[in-house]
């Protein structure tokens, strides 16, 4: 049988792109809310959080009018960085970065609040900088919540679909996503090609958590951290 | 010479009260901080290692001010030069005993790193992890990480608290040994009048924000020295009659000792209350133990 594998790549393309942006914003975020202690900070949990409870069509929505060139931000953007986001790829990360920011963003944060605060203390006295401090003391300590942060946000991005309807346009080989492909084959009652990529996302995501459960398991146990 | 002026208004079990401590350390002096729970103890470590925020004051150390509030000098903890030991020790999970130390000596060498962890007995556990040690070994990483820096001022918050006697005892000796060895000048909190009184020179004792007593730990502990009596502070064990008399068993620091009494001592008496043994001391015995 031959079958189209391309919305399956488009797919892990889209979940690996958009994981490794979100371990270079989420995790500082996570960091900075984690030693927040000002007013402001329920305010920014909830904007982090609202993701979560958000119909995907909501956001879709304002992405789509956010990226259209006939709106201010969209043709700040078709100006001058000749970027049209509206139906790419590029949009899809854009969208995607935004919907499982809260994926990466609370586990991360979860681990640093549950260090003791000591820790960083005990590193400071010691003549540290707080950047060092991270890099060498409070990341190697937080190690399961990273792992966690940085799988649900990748299976979180496979499994998108709302967003990606509103904002994607389902072209071939730029947009259209497996979740989308199994959305448009069941439309066009080609089961077989929706089975198809329906078993492989199953299959995938089922071994990506098995192996993210397996591995934190053998972590504590050898006195690792949680 | 540390000059010590600091205000902070704290929050403590009956309310908010005013931490107000003026007083100066000598260079190289060996001083132990003591006082009921609450009084202000770890905070004014915490504000000497730059940790917690004086609400006004100063620190001046050999010239150099770490805080001045009216000149807005506050040099954060990694510009002091400081060593704290904490009292949940705060090693590091990841690194083992000997990276914990290498981590805080920063450049001085590996001959340094080998002496410290000789001085504090920990050769033979330098590729242990932090969570396979005891409590006494992490207190010497603790210590040993403290150190590793040459600090001018080496700050300790009841480091020995969770530990058994005997090993308190050993480790307040390599403790007093490191102090001389490097010339350090030394803050130790303390809830132990033994421990006070074998390593201070010299004792603050503070009480709900302030320093009521300042001295030698023999002016500041001993009141009744002319008295002639040899008081003890015990507590009941238990109480039983023996015949025609009343045996009671009493808890004198760490030791346990049978007195007998009569009726009318022990009325009333019951285990836990605390109690005064007086005694004429005309010339009792002194052995040396061991």
């Amino acid at each position: 049988m031959n079958y189209d594998w391309q919305p399956l790549l488009l797919t892990f393309r889209l979940a690996a792109v958009t994981t490794a942006i979100l371990c270079v914003i989420g995790v500082p975020l996570a960091y900075r809310i984690a030693h927040m202690r000002t007013r402001l900070k329920p305010v920014i949990e909830t904007l982090v959080s609202m993701p979560l409870v958000l119909p995907p069509s909501v956001l879709g929505f304002y992405l789509l009018l956010a990226f259209s060139p006939q709106h201010a931000f969209g043709q700040w953007l078709e100006q001058w960085l000749h970027v049209k986001l509206v139906f790419s790829f590029a949009g899809l990360v854009v969208g995607s970065v935004i919907f499982s920011l809260p994926f990466m963003v609370h586990p991360v944060q979860s681990g640093f609040e549950g260090l003791p605060p000591s820790l960083l203390e005990a590193s400071r006295t010691l003549g540290k900088p707080d950047s060092v401090t991270l890099f060498r003391v409070l990341l190697p300590n937080i190690k399961p919540a990273l792992l966690s942060g940085v799988v649900l946000s990748f299976a979180h991005t496979i499994g998108e679909f709302g967003v990606i309807l509103m904002i994607g346009g389902n072209i071939p080989g730029v947009t259209k996503v497996a979740s989308i492909a199994i959305y448009d084959e069941v439309e066009s009652l080609n089961y077989d090609a929706a089975n198809f990529y329906a078993f492989v996302l199953f299959a995938i995501t089922f071994a990506i958590l098995l192996t993210v459960y397996v591995v934190n398991k053998k972590w504590l146990k050898a006195g690792g951290h949680d | 010479m540390i000059e010590i002026a600091l205000n902070k208004t704290l929050t403590g079990a009956s309310g908010k009260f005013e931490l107000n401590i003026k007083t100066c350390l000598g260079s190289r002096s060996f001083v132990a901080l003591f006082g009921p729970s609450g009084a202000g103890k770890t905070t004014l470590l915490r504000m000497l290692a730059g940790l917690d925020k004086p609400d006004s004051g100063r620190i001046v150390v050999d010239g150099d001010a770490w805080f001045d509030s009216t000149a807005g000098i506050d040099l954060p903890p990694q510009k002091r030069s400081i060593g704290f030991v904490f009292q949940d020790y705060a090693l590091f999970p990841n690194m083992t005993v000997r990276e914990n130390i290498v981590y805080a000596a920063g450049g001085n060498g590996k001959d340094w790193i080998n002496e410290l962890l000789d001085m504090t007995a920990l050769t033979k556990l330098g590729d242990r992890l932090p969570n396979t040690l005891s409590g006494g070994q992490k207190q010497r990483v603790a210590l040993a990480r403290a150190i590793a820096r040459k600090p001018h001022l080496l700050l300790l918050d009841e480091p020995l608290s969770a530990l058994d006697p005997q090993l308190r005892a050993r480790l307040q000796d390599d403790l007093r040994s490191l102090h001389d060895r490097f010339g350090l000048t030394t803050l130790l909190v303390s809830h132990d009048i033994g421990e006070v009184f074998k390593l201070a020179q010299r004792t603050l004792v503070l009480d709900a924000g302030r320093i009521v007593q300042s001295g030698a730990p023999a002016e500041v502990f001993l009141q009744q020295r002319l008295s002639g009596k040899l008081n003890l502070h015990a507590q009941v064990l238990a109480v039983r009659r023996e015949e025609v008399v009343q045996i009671v068993s009493l808890l004198v620091g760490q030791d346990i000792v049978e007195v007998i009494a009569s009726d009318d001592e022990v009325a009333g008496l019951q285990p836990g209350d605390a109690v005064t043994i007086s005694t004429k001391a005309f010339s009792p015995f002194l052995f040396r133990k061991g």
